[in-house]
This record gives structure tokens, C-alpha cells and sequence, in this order.
């Protein structure tokens, strides 16, 4: 089919090798697959390697860990085992000829290659989203990064990317990065944040006090102007509707500019061969073995939806394999009957949306705002969780049993005031 | 003097509130568990911080390898802390879980390899 390309031969492909990719390998082969895992980047573990800061591992490896040691970890293991892997290899095309039988076409130094494989674990992870998406004009000057472009620079290259810095965004990327900047010796002047709550963790936006750094919240960045190197961003407040006030606007004097507006799941590869997307995800519609709506085509981490924990990252990838085994074994994942898992009252996205009942299976969800004194509940099955405080930068992660959802024809999850 | 902030020891994020006298703290209000309450006092007489950073290494695959402290550091000696890590180079092969250096007392550990 491929007459000009060597054709390698696998059970299944992984694609990506951050912690998703890494973990669902790891298992893949302790499961007696034969896996080949590929990873665009030089060197594995994705993002982790740039996040130098602790906080990673608390579930997964019961420890805390910075992200290098996580990503270490996950990497000793696939050699210890003997997981092959090939670095600075692109995919270019997934071809889905059948169930059983896949495609995986990608170049690398040594040369194009085409992958047959039985199955496929995706787990690209996600980009983030950038100056122009999240609507700001103005000169195109140099000094404007995302927050993950910065990191780079700085803490895997060692650079330093500017000096007085206004920070797009306070969720935990952008709240660790003006921490970073703070700690270098740079004067961050502000975070800027759309929402009227900060989007981090608490145990991150507790840096803007030790670094005394002004958070504006309902505020939005609309401008940056400079010649050859940003000089000036313009900010203005918002109302309740997120629209901008007349006559709020200000300047504030700055050197760079670092978008940190959330992150997009990394789908393309997936969409050109017919997944389903969630919209409020961004990424696929998935059942509980983290298939997607194309059979054999799994998805794990970041590619999923975006997680806030590594550790839930990890375990979608060790899923992910375990579907793949069971998919090779039993050409495809069956089910009596799929459980449809629909969003209720306050919450924004869920994964996975298909429940076959026949294992336990974990909820990731998120809250559309934040509210207190709450009750998580699936009233088909009268499942009722407790919650104190629910926000959207905080993912939930709820575990239900195969007998409970074995019961119910769908399930509804809703947060609500108790 | 009342410091006022949100405890970060558990997701529920308790807003705290220390009242301090001369130097010393009289009371604290609004935790709901005595390890916020401990922490609490600990933020306002002696605030502590793991710090993390990259030094320079020659002849690694990355330039660089990201070090941290290998336990929590007074935050007012951070910038101390920085000025000496700036100074710092390393030449490879180093590996994860290396003491490279040491500062007052405190180990500085290696948390990638080159």
C-alpha cells in the first residue's frame, strides 16, 4: 500500500509521549502488547519536563514530585520494561482501514515509516490558545509568548524572555509563570483575569501575595503597542457579561506580554479520519475505555480533555491501554447496552459520555461557576456526594460502580445547592 | 494587624484571618480544621517555600537542569537563595535526585538529568 516507506508491524500505536502517552504504553506492554510509542519532541515527557515546579504525583506515585522527576519516573519504567519508542518522529496521518486494521504514517531522522497497528492510543495532549484567539490588536511586536513559550525559554534553555511582564490569564500556567518571572528577578506588573474569580488553584494564587503581584479581576487586555518590542498593553474592565466598559480603559507599561487563556485539546489527526468532538470538551466522545466514536482509535490526557492533575492524566493512559488490550483480544469493545452520561444544572464538561456498565469507571467533570455549601448528584441511580466548595479551575473526579450504572437507562450529572 | 488569606492545606480554602500584637499572634479565625490553624500562624511568623529554578549545565541534551530545595526555605531568604543559583553551572552527566549543591545547610537537588 505504501510501496516506497518500510512498514513496521505493532499491536497498537501510541501517539504522544508526555504522561498520557507514557503511562498507556507502560501498561500496553505489561498487558503482553506489542507497542511502539512515538513522540514529535527529542526528548519524552511532553510538558513535564519545563514544569520545574512541585505539585506532580500526589495520587499516581503517592509523592510530590516537580514535573521533570514525574516525567523521569514514567521514562525509567518504559526502559525498564523495554517499551520501544522513537523521539523526533511526526505523525503525519492516521488511516483507519478497518476495525483491526490501522495506519500510523510518520517521518523521523531516519527516515518515513508506516505502522501497521490493531489499535491506536492518541495522546497528543493540547496547545494553548493564543494572542490573536483570544481577540487582542495591535503592533506585531516582538515580546508577546503563551505562557508554555515562555517555560521553554526559560526552563529548559535557560533564557530569559523579558523584564516587566503583564501576565494574560490566572489559571495555574499563568500563576506559576509569574512566579517564575517574579523569582528571576523580573517585575510582574499584572495578571489580568476575564472571569470575576481567579482560575487557578488556591495553592497557586497564593504566589500573587508572596510576590506582591496586582491580579485584576473582570478586566481583559484588548491592545499591546511598541515598535520592534512591546511597550504598552491596554486593559479595560468588564461587566457581568464580559462586555467591555466605555471609559475603564488604562495602560500598563511592559516589556512582554504571556497569554496564559487556556489550553484547546489537540485533535486534528483525529477529526481527519471522522471522531466525534465534544464541543464543551474539545475533545472526543468517548465510553468508558476512553474509545473513540471511531472503533480501536483510543484517547487519553490532555487530547481528552484538559485535566488540571497529572495523575488523572496517567491513569486515563493506563485505561486507555487496558481498552486497547481488550479491543485486540475481542475485535472491539461490546457492550448490552451503552449509558448515556448527559450534563445537568452548574456543570460545563464530563468525560466519558458512553458507560457500558461492565467495570467501574471514574467521571472527570467541571463546574460552569463557582458555588458553595453543594451536592453532586445523579438522581437515576440517587447517588448524592456532598461538596464544599465546587470552582471550574478544579476538576471532579467521581467514581461509580459497574452495578450502579448497570441500573440506569441514562444518567444526569447536576451540582446543586443543597 | 490582620493578615487575611486563603489556606491552601486542603481544596476547601478556608479564608483565614490572623490577628497579630506586637509581633505576635493573638488569634486566628475562620479555619475550620487546627492544621489550617497551623499553618496559618506559620504563613504570618515564618512563611516557608520549596523553591525551584534551572542552572546552567555544559554538555547535557538540555542546557539546562532544573534543581530545587530539598526542603522549604524562610521566603525572605529567596532572593539570597536566587542571587547564589544564578552563580551556579554544572557539567553533565548529572542525575535526577543529585545533590549539586549545598546553601546554608539546605541541599540543592537535581530534579533532571543531562
Amino acid at each position: 500500500m505504501f510501496p516506497r516507506i518500510p512498514m513496521l508491524n505493532y499491536d497498537v500505536v501510541v501517539i504522544g509521549g508526555g504522561p498520557a502517552g507514557m503511562a498507556a504504553a507502560v501498561r500496553a506492554k505489561e498487558l503482553g502488547l506489542k507497542v511502539l510509542l512515538l513522540d514529535e519532541n527529542d526528548h519524552l515527557g511532553g510538558i513535564l519536563p519545563q514544569c520545574i515546579h512541585p505539585g506532580f504525583g500526589l495520587h499516581y506515585f503517592r509523592e510530590e514530585l516537580t514535573g521533570p522527576e514525574f516525567a523521569a519516573r514514567l521514562a525509567r519504567k518504559m526502559v525498564e520494561l523495554g517499551v520501544e519508542y522513537k523521539t523526533a518522529a511526526r505523525v503525519l496521518e492516521i488511516k483507519n482501514y478497518s476495525d483491526l486494521e490501522k495506519v500510523v504514517v510518520f517521518t523521523s531522522p531516519s527516515g518515513a515509516y508506516g505502522v501497521w497497528a490493531r489499535a491506536v492510543i492518541y495522546a497528543a495532549g493540547a496547545r494553548e490558545r493564543h494572542a490573536f484567539e483570544i481577540g487582542i490588536v495591535g503592533d506585531r511586536v516582538s515580546g508577546v509568548y503563551t505562557a508554555g513559550e515562555a517555560q521553554t525559554l526559560m526552563d529548559i534553555y535557560g533564557i530569559m524572555p523579558g523584564r516587566e511582564v503583564v501576565i494574560v490569564g490566572s489559571g495555574d500556567v499563568g500563576l506559576i509563570m509569574a512566579r517564575r518571572f517574579a523569582l528571576e528577578g523580573a517585575k510582574v506588573k499584572a495578571v489580568i483575569e476575564l472571569m470575576p474569580y481567579p482560575g487557578g488553584l488556591a495553592r497557586n494564587v497564593i504566589i500573587l501575595r508572596d510576590f506582591d503581584i496586582p491580579l485584576y479581576l473582570s478586566h481583559k487586555v484588548v491592545e499591546v503597542r511598541g515598535r520592534g518590542r512591546v511597550e504598552r498593553v491596554k486593559v479595560v474592565k468588564v461587566d457581568e457579561n464580559l462586555n467591555e466598559i466605555p471609559g475603564s480603559e488604562f495602560w500598563i507599561e511592559a516589556d512582554t506580554l504571556i497569554i496564559s487563556a487556556g489550553l484547546v485539546p489537540n485533535v486534528k489527526k483525529l477529526t481527519a479520519i471522522g471522531v466525534e468532538i465534544d464541543p464543551s470538551t474539545g475533545g472526543p466522545v468517548v465510553n468508558d475505555r476512553l474509545e473513540t466514536s471511531v472503533p480501536g482509535i483510543f484517547v487519553a490526557g490532555n487530547a481528552l480533555l484538559i485535566n488540571d492533575l497529572v495523575d488523572y492524566v496517567a491513569e486515563q493512559g493506563e485505561l486507555a491501554a487496558e481498552g486497547a488490550r481488550e479491543f485486540i483480544e475481542n475485535g472491539g469493545i461490546g457492550s448490552r447496552k451503552w449509558v448515556k452520561v448527559e450534563k445537568g444544572e452548574n456543570v460545563r464538561l464530563l468525560a466519558p459520555h458512553y458507560l457500558s456498565g461492565d467495570r467501574d469507571v471514574y467521571l472527570y467533570l467541571r463546574v460552569a461557576r463557582p458555588m458553595e455549601d453543594v451536592e453532586l448528584r445523579i438522581p437515576e441511580i440517587g447517588k448524592k456526594m456532598k461538596l464544599p466548595v465546587v470552582k471550574p479551575a478544579e476538576m471532579l473526579r467521581v467514581k461509580l460502580k459497574a452495578e450502579e450504572i448497570r441500573k440506569a437507562e441514562k444518567l444526569t450529572v447536576e451540582v446543586v445547592r443543597v | 494587624m490582620i493578615y487575611r488569606f486563603t489556606c491552601i492545606v486542603c481544596p476547601l480554602g478556608c479564608a483565614v484571618e490572623v490577628k497579630v500584637e506586637d509581633g505576635r499572634v493573638v488569634g486566628v479565625t475562620g479555619h475550620t480544621c487546627p492544621r489550617g490553624e497551623e499553618w496559618a500562624v506559620q504563613e504570618v511568623t515564618n512563611p516557608k517555600r520549596v523553591v525551584m529554578s534551572v542552572v546552567p549545565v555544559e554538555g547535557g541534551a538540555l542546557p539546562t537542569v532544573s534543581v530545587k530545595t530539598a526542603e522549604p526555605v524562610p521566603k525572605e531568604k529567596i532572593p539570597e537563595l536566587m542571587r547564589f543559583l544564578a552563580k551556579l553551572k554544572l557539567r553533565a552527566p548529572v542525575e535526577v535526585g543529585e545533590v549539586v549543591a549545598e546553601w546554608n545547610g539546605i541541599k540543592i537537588v537535581a530534579t533532571r538529568g543531562a
